[in-house]
Order: structure tokens, then C-alpha cells, then sequence
């Protein structure tokens, strides 16, 4: 018996300071959101908003070649040709610019020029600076680039076996494996050796990938007097880890300063860009003209460092002669594209949730991440615990089969109970708090699943094949920056710091300033920002303006990730509106000849209590900026109402050093049900749906319908990981779906026409008023819900869902088969 | 070699000296300053560049500024401004229409010829107007939502208007 995983763990006292269930104005309720009117008028400042005087245009030549040495560059022509002001080579950038900046551990050299050796197709070989983005790429057009091909490895599980010249990085030994590790997390061999069944089964997910509207894009000047760096760019996370790129550009962290653009969505994908404003930059240097570069939609399909996930998992599921489910062992390998910017994270992610909502008590996780010739891994909505979700859920509704359960009275049965939490899960990671079967029932309710068992059954009679799809699965939040390395053989930099900070100014008529330091992205942080600030200062939210800081201003801020930021920024903003708030009570109280512990603010004023005496926040505000005589003579009294507060980790600890308990590291635990009808047309492969409802517990919601445009969002992008979307390479590394013509992804017609939205509302004990993250739940409960529908739905045909995307071919290509009409595998529908 | 344009866009005559490949996505941002044009895809896929050209939708990066001399654009501009939002802004705003807005201009500017043709649609025949363009936010529910909302409030200014 493993003692440690026995002793009682301790829990981190929790810091909250607004508890949940208060009488609220602002949090709660539907608001409009303020970012809005700009967005809907078409002024919104997105990357190729932003023009400078004397800007030149950027242009990139990628690589043709999946794998290639470069043999020689000729850019004479290009640089011949009128109007082009630079043509650099991965050698020219070489001798400026130094790597990219890398999370994993030992870092994997990247640089955003290729330097002797192209690792994937669209990789940047030589970039331009021209007068147009025009002449700049006629002059892409006029390099002439000698390549001699290398053998190719384009499939996971050869790449394991690579050897010689199939190596990308031979610098790192003779194999294409980025990380390999085992965890065992409980006992889970006497787990299985005592189980009375044992679920196999081989899955997998498929890379798919954000494809945010706008691309990533960048507008570097540099100052040659001052030597310093002003980079416009769609990035976030840039006042957390920004000061990369000066590394990466060679000079001090101070000189470069981040400017952020509003970004036109980003879903992950715009996390922490590297190659695009680099290029920018590096050009900017070389020509002393501001450089702007954005990708053109073929270079962000093949190039935009940010594909999502691309596993393959042979997976066990113990459970006891009571069907409990007692033990879980995940194999699996991970294609992490040519470069490892982020490190395994994405399994962090996975192992923060791993046991789901159910208590399984001990875990196996088998994990090999290998390198291959394909654009490499990022972020996307999930980061990878979307698959574990996907793959834990499989393996449920596989029990559910095999045993003949029923599927939601089994996953009933092995929820942890509201009771039981805080709990610790194998792994060690702490959910905070749940209530999983008042989501189940809410759901079960909306969507009348009685009434729909009833439907399919008629229907079914009639030849027709309708489907109930069922997930119950997890969306963690706010992570903990110990995931970046806890799970590396080398820990490498192991910070743990994740902070959010925030900057209020009520300016001398009373009005708030809020600075964020992080971008939009596409979320709704001006609002949020607004409501919960009108909340804590009794203002109106029209009286609230947002910005964004730079990095020359700009204090510790992680940026949204992880489903974080809301808690976050209402973490940050409590602090700071706690520090303005007394000054108010101390300027008013002195004013109105009264002591501080005497002032409340009541109807967005500063009352003396149990009295009608009081002041306008409007009034002392004007006393705080410009009568400083009409106060004591000390510097608790100094002139301004401003504060700066930065907010830590609400819930964080380490990890052991055998990594046996990866600590706390994703504790506000969301929880979501999602339910979808569908009918398949077993004549074309088409899913149809006829019903679907999400029932999400994100804590104490602040905008219920901000949540449900997420819900319903996250959602559409599941149906599109689920049935349509696939970065698809041929065994050469060719990207076969380059273009969105061939990269399908969800319109109009293929999305439920009303997915029903229910919140559950468990607040957190950890954060301000209990709010949880849940920015990414849709996308992380849809798949397996979906293609349980799918197998419901052809379940008289006995059609497993073994692998994502089912595209209506490969559908119609799995129930040929079940029928006996065709009987060698269609390509692409079983696990490859 | 370059060649004098001049396009009539939103009732006002823009004049630029342009390449004649210059598509019309690119006049409009970057010659006659209109950013509220987006462009997603550039192959004429994605949607979030379209304009209404001659009363008809049309994507502007699969178009030359060139080709649209004489045939009057309208974009995104065209409509209300933030202090008057046009009723079909207006329903966007409500029914959170939008989320990144990068394709919200090419969503009401087919809104915009929907509402021409069928002042009073049914939701599918919305669903039908917008499904050629890609939306990766909001799932489209809410921009069919804001549609048929937009309908509702230009019903009550007219209503209005009348009495």
C-alpha cells in the first residue's frame, strides 16, 4: 500500500474574499457587451488595422517540402526587383536573431527562418520586405531555393521507430521522440489484477485546429536611436512571457515594448505567437522601416505553430464486481508536428482531469510525444484534456456497452458526490468543488430524455436512425504554471508563478479606468471587467472604460488561457477595488469628520452608516486629484485614487518529486453534461441533429449569456472536430486540406438550429464570488457526446466510433461495412 | 505600372492609383481607408469579406478594384455609426450576435440584401442567407437570433415613423 497516496493531503487556506450568493447588481445578469458597438461598425483595431508611416510589407517563402536540407539560395532576382527592400535567408536571420522561444524541456531549436534544413511543408525559408504586400510576394516568386529531400515521417507511431536521416533533430539523439514518461498515480496494477472486467479499447483523435478568422499578425518598428523594439501584435500572454521575444531578438527585455491588437478570435491559437512577430521584427531591424506581416491563410494552415492535438491511445478501463470503475491505463503517442514549443502541457491538461467526474482511484498514463514533418502543436480550445475527456468517455459508453448498462445511471453511480469535495484526484490535482448529478438530472430534464427514448424507439420501427448522445465530463480552469513542467524528464524552469494583474484609475470626475494586461481575443473582458468593477465600486458600466496595457506599462498578466481569466481579473479586481475603496472611505471620513470603519458605500455613494450623510464617489474623487490642503499631511493621504493589484494562483502547490502527486494545478472545476439527438441518413453518412442541450456548471456565472455564446461556440467547433475538420497529411507531409475548401469546418447548415443552454451554478470555495472558468467547454464535451449519438443511432448496425473526424464518407463507409456490403476497411474510419 | 481607379462606395467617390490586380478587399482597407472590410481567407471561402456590389453580395478578395468601376459597393460602413446603430446592428448588439467580430461586417452585409428582398424572413430562409459564411464563435444560433430580431426593431421604428 503506496502511504504517501494515503496520508491526508493538506489544502491551501482559501483566500476568498466576496463569498458567493450575495445580493448582486451587475454579476449575473445578462449585459450587452461593451466591446459591441466599435466591433459593429467595423472599428475594431485588429493586426492589419495598424499602419505606420513608411510601413513595408512582409511576404514569406515556405517550404515545398516536408522534409529537405537546403542545398543553396539565389535571391538575387527577388532582390532585384524594384520596390524590395530586404530578402533574408535563414543564415542572414541567423546572424541577428537568435531560436524562438521554447517551453519544452530540453528546448527544441526552432527558428523562424529555417537554417539549413526545412522540418515541414510551409516552413519559412527565405522573407521578404517590399514596398506592397504585392511586390513582396512577386519577389517570394523570384527565390530560387535548392532543397534535397529527406525521408519523410508523417505517421505517429513510425516515428517512433525513426532513425538516421528521418530524424529532425538529431542534435537531440538518434530518434524522433520529443518526451517519453510513465505515471502511475495510485495502485493501479492491484487494481487491475483485482478487476472483474477490463474495457480495451484503441482510440483516435485527429489534429484539427482553431482557424480564428484572422490570422496571426504582427507590425514591428524598431528606433535605431534608441535601439528599441515597438511590436504591434494579435498575441497573448505577452506581459507574462514577452520578454521572450527580446531574448529571441537579442536585446534587453526593456527594449521591446508589446503593443497589443484586438484579435478577430484566437481559440488558444494565439496564445504566445513567436515566428510571425519575429519575422516582423528582424525585417524591421534590417530595413529601419516598420514591417508589417500577416499570414495569409496558407501559411496559418501550414505554418501557424498552433495545430491542436493528434493522439492515438490503446486504453484500459478496470471496474469491481459492483461496476464501480476502479482503474484507468492510457497508452498513448502524441504527433507534436516538427517543434515543441509548448512541452507536453497538453498532458498536464489531461492529467488534471483525468478521472473525470467519476472516482476512479488510480491511473496510468503512458505518454510518448514524438516529432514528425508537420507544422507543430499549439494551443486549442481543450489544450488536450478535450481529448482525455473524449477518451474517457469513450471508454464509459464502451463499458455501458459490453456490460449492458445503462449509460446514465452508470455514470451516476461512479460520480463523485457533492459531499465529497474538495477531492483529490489520483494524480493529486484537487477539484474544488461539484455537484455532477444536478447537472445530469438538469439535462436529462431539458432534453426529455424519456420523451426521446420513446421517439427513437418508434422511429427506429420505421427504419429511421436516431441517436442520444450522453458526455458528463470536466472543464478544468485556471491552471497553475507548474503543468508547463512537471511532467518533463528535465523540469527545466520551473517557475509557479500565474498571475493576473490589474490597474484602476477613477479619474478626477469619477470615472474608472481598468487596464488589462492582456488583449482581446475574442471573449468578452471589457464587460467582464465592467461588471464585476460596477459590482465592487457600485459604478455604472457605462462609467467604466477598458484598455489594454503594453509592456512598458504593463504589470504581471497571464492573459486568458486555460479558461482563467474571469476568475482572474474578478481576483485582481477585488484586490485593487478593496485598496481604492478604503482611500475613498479615508478621504470621505476625514472630510466628513467621521473615521473609515464608519463608511459604506451605499447607492454609489460613500455613506456614513445608519446616517443619510454622505459623498458622491464624483466628490471625493475631485478632493483625491486636486485639493491635497484639504487633507492631513501624510502620505496615506497623497494625491490620486488609483491602485495596482496583481493576483495570484487561487489554489496552487508543487509536485513530488517522483511526480507520483503532480500537486494542485487546475483546481476550479467546471462540469458539463452535453446531450445531443441526431439522426443519421444511413444512405448518405450525413448526421443531422434534432436536439441538443448543454447544461454547464461554471461556478457563479457572471454573464449568462457571454457563458452560452461560449457554450454554443465551443460546441460548433466539437461538431466540426467531430464530423468534418482534420488537418490531413499524406505520407510525404503534403497538407492535403491547405485551403478552406478542403479544411471543412462547420457553416449554418451543419450546426444544431437551437443547442439549449442550462447553467448549474456550484461556486467555487476558492475564488472571488465562486466564479469558475468556462471559456472551452463546448468543444471539450461535444465529441464524445456526439459520436455516442452516432453509435446509438446505428447501434441495431453495431458501428463503433473508434476514431474522429466521422465525415459523412467515412460514416457511410463504417455502416457499408457493418452491413456486409463492403468488407476491407475504409480508409481513414478505423483507428490507423 | 499603375492605373487611376475610382470607385463609388457607400455614395462617396474614391479615387486611387493602384495596380490594376488590386483586389477590390484590399482598395477598400488599404486606398480608400474602410477597415471595417475584413478579410479571413482570401480564396473566397470563409466570407468575412463580403460587400454588397451592385445590390448583390459578393466576396471583395475574389474581385479587382479595377472591375468595380461603375458599379456601385456598399460596405459595413454604410450602415449606422455607434451612436446610431442600424436596426440590424442593433440586433447583433442584443442577441450577442457576435463575439471576435472579424465576421461580423460580411454577416450584415448579407443580412443587409436579405432584409432588401424578404423584409420579413423566416429563420430557415436566414439560416439559408448566412450559410455561406463561416462564423468560429458563436455557432451561428445567435447571429439568426439577432436577424430576426433586427426585423422586430425595424418593424417598431416603422411603426413609429407611421404614427
Amino acid at each position: 500500500m503506496n502511504i504517501k497516496s494515503k496520508a491526508k493531503k493538506s489544502i491551501p487556506t482559501s483566500r476568498q474574499r466576496e463569498l458567493p450568493g450575495q445580493d448582486l447588481k451587475w454579476i449575473g445578469k445578462n449585459m450587452k457587451r461593451v466591446e459591441d458597438p466599435r466591433l459593429l461598425v467595423g472599428e475594431g483595431e485588429y493586426a492589419d488595422d495598424i499602419a505606420l508611416a513608411n510601413m513595408l510589407h512582409a511576404a514569406v517563402l515556405g517550404s515545398p517540402y516536408a522534409h529537405a536540407k537546403i542545398i543553396s539560395i539565389d535571391v538575387s532576382k527577388a532582390l532585384a526587383l524594384p520596390g524590395v527592400h530586404a530578402v533574408m535567408t535563414g543564415e542572414d536571420v541567423a546572424k541577428v536573431t537568435g531560436v524562438l522561444p521554447c517551453f519544452g524541456s530540453p528546448p527544441v531549436e526552432q527558428r523562424c527562418v529555417a537554417l539549413g534544413k526545412v522540418r515541414h511543408v510551409g516552413e519559412p525559408v527565405a522573407i521578404v520586405a517590399a514596398d506592397s504586400r504585392y511586390i513582396a510576394e512577386d519577389a517570394v516568386g523570384l527565390i530560387e531555393v535548392e532543397y534535397e529531400p529527406l525521408p519523410v515521417v508523417a505517421d505517429l507511431r513510425e516515428a517512433v521507430h525513426a532513425k538516421g536521416d528521418a530524424v529532425l533533430h538529431p542534435e537531440r539523439g538518434d530518434n524522433n521522440i520529443a518526451l517519453q514518461r510513465n505515471f502511475k498515480f495510485g495502485e493501479v496494477d492491484e487494481d487491475f489484477a483485482n478487476a472483474r472486467k477490463v474495457i480495451k479499447r484503441t482510440l483516435r483523435w485527429p489534429r484539427s485546429g482553431a482557424q480564428p478568422l484572422e490570422t496571426c499578425g504582427a507590425v514591428a518598428d524598431y528606433n535605431r536611436g534608441s535601439g528599441k523594439f515597438t511590436v504591434h501584435a494579435n498575441t497573448s500572454m505577452y506581459n507574462y512571457v514577452g520578454w521572450l521575444w527580446a531574448v529571441s531578438l537579442n536585446v534587453p527585455a526593456h527594449k521591446l515594448n508589446i503593443v497589443p491588437t484586438m484579435a478577430g478570435g484566437s481559440f488558444g491559437s494565439k496564445l504566445f505567437l513567436h515566428k510571425v512577430p519575429i519575422i516582423a521584427a528582424t525585417l524591421a531591424r534590417a530595413t529601419g522601416r516598420p514591417v508589417k506581416y500577416l499570414e495569409d491563410r496558407l501559411e496559418n494552415l501550414s505554418s501557424c505553430d498552433h495545430h491542436g492535438s493528434d493522439r492515438y491511445y490503446e486504453c484500459e478501463l478496470a471496474l469491481d464486481a459492483d461496476n464501480n470503475m476502479t482503474a484507468l491505463k492510457c497508452d498513448v503517442i502524441d504527433d507534436y508536428g516538427a517543434y515543441f514549443q509548448f512541452g507536453i502541457g497538453h498532458h498536464g491538461n489531461a492529467l488534471s482531469q483525468i478521472t473525470g467526474p467519476y472516482k476512479i482511484r488510480s491511473v496510468e498514463a503512458n505518454i510518448t510525444a514524438v516529432l514528425t514533418n508537420k507544422c507543430q502543436q499549439g494551443a486549442y480550445r481543450g489544450f488536450g484534456s478535450e481529448v482525455s475527456n473524449f477518451v474517457l468517455e469513450r471508454m464509459v459508453d464502451a463499458a455501458c456497452d459490453e456490460l449492458d448498462l445503462d449509460r446514465v445511471e452508470f455514470r451516476r453511480q461512479n460520480f463523485i458526490k457533492k459531499s465529497e469535495f474538495p477531492y483529490f484526484i489520483p494524480t493529486g490535482n484537487l477539484y474544488d468543488s461539484g455537484d455532477y448529478e444536478a447537472v445530469i438530472d438538469k439535462a436529462s430534464q431539458m432534453l426529455d430524455l424519456p420523451g426521446w427514448r420513446k421517439k427513437q424507439a418508434e422511429a427506429r420501427k420505421e427504419g429511421r436512425y436516431i441517436g442520444i448522445g450522453l458526455a458528463t465530463c470536466q472543464e478544468r480552469s485556471v491552471f497553475s504554471s507548474t503543468e508547463f513542467w512537471s511532467l518533463n524528464n528535465v523540469p527545466g524552469f520551473t517557475l509557479t508563478s500565474s498571475a493576473e494583474g490589474v490597474a484602476v484609475k477613477i479619474d478626477a470626475l469619477g470615472k474608472a479606468v481598468v487596464k488589462l494586461q492582456a488583449p482581446f481575443w475574442g471573449n468578452s473582458p471589457e464587460t467582464m471587467a465592467a461588471q464585476i468593477l460596477a459590482e465592487q465600486l457600485q459604478l455604472e458600466p457605462s462609467d467604466i472604460s477598458v484598455v489594454y496595457s503594453d509592456t512598458d506599462s504593463g504589470l504581471s498578466g497571464t492573459g486568458p488561457g486555460g479558461s482563467r481569466y474571469t476568475v482572474m481579473i474578478a481576483g485582481a479586481l477585488v484586490g485593487a477595488s478593496k485598496i481604492i475603496r478604503d482611500k475613498m472611505f479615508l478621504l470621505a471620513a476625514h472630510l466628513l469628520q467621521s473615521t473609515p470603519d464608519k463608511m459604506e458605500l451605499r447607492d454609489g455613494q460613500v455613506m456614513i452608516k445608519d446616517t443619510d450623510q454622505g459623498m458622491a464617489i464624483a466628490d471625493i474623487a475631485m478632493q483625491a486629484h486636486f485639493f491635497r490642503l484639504s487633507f492631513p499631511d501624510e502620505p496615506e493621504y497623497d494625491t490620486g485614487l488609483d491602485a495596482s493589484y496583481t493576483y495570484d494562483h487561487p489554489l496552487t502547490t508543487l509536485p513530488n518529486d517522483d511526480r507520483t502527486d503532480l500537486g494542485i494545478f487546475y483546481p476550479i472545476m467546471g462540469h458539463m453534461c452535453h446531450m445531443p439527438v441526431i439522426e443519421v441518413d444511413i444512405e448518405t453518412g450525413r448526421v443531422t441533429f434534432l436536439d441538443y442541450v448543454a447544461v454547464h456548471d461554471c461556478g457563479t456565472v457572471v454573464n449568462p449569456m457571454t457563458l452560452a455564446g461560449h457554450v454554443r461556440g465551443g460546441t460548433a467547433q466539437g461538431i466540426g472536430t467531430t464530423l468534418y475538420e482534420q488537418y490531413d497529411y499524406d505520407e510525404e507531409g503534403q497538407l492535403r486540406t491547405g485551403s478552406y475548401s478542403e479544411y471543412l469546418m462547420p457553416k449554418a447548415m451543419e450546426v444544431p438550429h437551437d443547442v439549449r443552454v442550462g447553467h448549474v451554478e456550484t461556486p467555487s470555495p476558492f475564488t472571488e464570488y465562486g466564479i469558475k472558468g468556462g471559456g472551452e467547454g463546448g468543444r471539450m464535451g461535444t465529441p464524445p457526446a456526439l459520436a455516442g449519438a452516432i453509435e446509438d443511432a446505428l447501434r441495431p448496425l453495431g458501428v463503433k466510433i473508434d476514431a474522429l473526424p466521422v465525415t459523412p464518407s467515412r460514416l457511410r463507409g463504417l455502416i457499408r461495412e457493418a452491413q456486409g456490403v463492403i468488407t476491407r476497411s475504409v480508409p481513414g474510419s478505423r483507428v490507423p | 505600372m499603375k492605373t487611376s481607379v475610382e470607385l463609388t462606395i457607400n455614395g462617396k467617390t474614391y479615387q486611387g492609383d493602384v495596380e490594376p490586380r488590386t483586389l477590390l478587399s484590399d482598395f477598400l482597407r488599404h486606398h480608400a481607408g474602410l477597415k471595417g472590410t475584413h478579410v479571413g481567407c482570401e480564396h473566397g471561402v470563409c466570407g468575412a469579406c463580403t460587400v454588397i456590389i451592385d445590390g448583390k453580395t459578393a466576396r471583395s478578395c475574389l474581385a479587382f478594384a479595377i472591375q468595380c468601376e461603375g458599379h456601385p459597393i456598399e460596405t459595413v460602413e454604410s450602415l449606422g455609426t455607434q451612436d446610431d446603430l442600424s436596426p440590424l446592428q442593433q440586433g447583433f448588439w442584443e442577441k450577442h450576435g457576435l463575439q471576435c467580430g472579424y465576421c461580423t461586417s460580411g454577416m450584415l452585409m448579407l443580412a443587409t440584401e436579405l432584409l432588401r428582398e424578404n423584409p420579413t424572413p423566416t429563420r430557415d430562409e436566414i439560416r439559408e442567407a448566412i450559410s455561406g459564411n463561416l462564423c468560429r464563435c458563436t455557432g451561428y444560433q445567435t447571429i439568426i437570433d439577432s436577424i430576426e430580431h433586427a426585423v422586430t426593431i425595424q418593424a417598431g421604428t416603422a411603426r413609429e415613423a407611421a404614427e
